[in-house]
């Protein structure tokens, strides 16, 4: 019995560790896949690491995996390839004085299109103020004796013809 | 302003028109090298005629020279092949081969048949110094100064322009340095 016991035991134990191992596994492969996907294939430029079956691709991803076997932080990989390849390898390039324009020139577009967009309808709505002001009719109030003899003169002219 | 209305179009599309001009004269296969002007990557490779030889950058310091990566599997390497071979002839600057990702047989028996420009060649078979160095499309050529410094990189075949115009003069002004 006490052998039973201590047998279930030892495999609970077991098991424990093996699935936790498996689990970290996982999340390394989790990783690995998450930095490899941010990082760009210097042969095949429009595809990840990750995706990329280009020999050169395979070596890196082995020097990615051996450099997060060595305990080597995300950041820490990514500048590894930096130092040898350059900013391009990183998909989501770096905040600099030299990108200043490639992160804020669409929002600066966006910002000269709106104040395009504000100034054009401004003015046009000021343009329709304008011509509402000639369309207009005249101030209520009966005719004035000039306008209705000029009504009549009219009205005279249309009778006779 | 009426003027403006029709200059300012016409401004924006000749600046447009000038970025893709640009654009269209670059390579976007060539990436700008970040070790240009840092010193050349550390290595210790063995010798492609004698394997039980190492060579590497140090054993190199205080000359100018070239550093070009070559590989019996790779196509264009054919192109740029004769140049390096009459550039060798004029003996003006030591060129080291790194004979990347090959097999030492298929590689000599390409310099066999094609020629032999290197001083020595490296043979660096998994393709790690070629990481260490950056290299990612075969042929790729370096001018690496007396220092130890890289201060070129010409990624492609060389082309007899690019010997004549950049890595020959670059090379015999830092011959005189």
């Amino acid at each position: 019995m006490k052998h039973a016991l201590l047998a279930a035991g030892l495999a609970a134990f077991l098991f424990a560790a093996a699935s936790s191992h498996a689990r970290a596994d996982a999340a390394f492969e989790a990783r690995l896949k998450n930095l490899e996907e941010e990082l760009r294939c210097l042969v095949c430029q429009n595809q990840t690491l990750a995706d990329s079956t280009a020999p050169l691709a395979e070596d890196l991803r082995r020097e990615v995996r051996g450099l997060a076997l060595q305990g080597k932080s995300d950041a820490e990989i990514k500048q590894y390839l930096v130092a040898r390849y350059g900013d391009f390898v990183l998909y989501k390039p770096p905040l600099k004085s030299t990108t200043l324009l490639l992160w804020f020139g669409p929002f600066a577009f966006l910002l000269g299109g709106g104040l395009v967009w504000y100034v054009v309808l401004r003015r046009r709505g000021r343009q329709s103020e304008n011509e509402n002001e000639d369309d207009r009719p005249p101030a209520a109030g009966p005719p004035s004796g000039d306008q209705s003899e000029r009504a009549r003169a009219l009205l005279d002219e249309s009778k006779e013809s | 302003m009426k003027a403006l209305r029709f200059v300012l179009p016409l401004a924006i599309f000749i600046v447009l028109v000038g970025f893709l001009w640009v654009g269209l004269a670059r390579d976007p296969h060539e990436v700008p090298s970040p070790l240009v002007d840092k010193p050349a990557p550390a290595f210790s490779l063995a010798q492609l005629d004698d394997p039980a030889k190492k060579l590497g950058p140090a054993d190199l310091k205080g000359q100018v020279w070239l550093l070009n990566v070559w590989a019996s599997w790779c196509v264009s390497c054919r192109v740029e092949h004769p140049l390096l071979v009459a550039l060798a002839k004029t003996k003006l600057v030591p060129i080291i081969g790194l004979d990347y990702k090959d097999t030492n047989d298929l590689g000599r028996a390409w310099l066999v048949e094609h020629g032999d420009p290197y001083q020595v060649s490296v043979v660096d078979a998994d393709g790690r110094v070629g990481i260490d160095w950056g290299v990612y499309g075969v042929p790729e050529t370096f001018v690496v100064d007396k220092a130890g410094v890289i201060r070129y990189k010409q990624i492609g075949p060389i082309t007899l322009e690019s010997l004549q115009q950049k890595i020959l003069p670059l090379v015999r002004e830092l011959q005189k340095s």
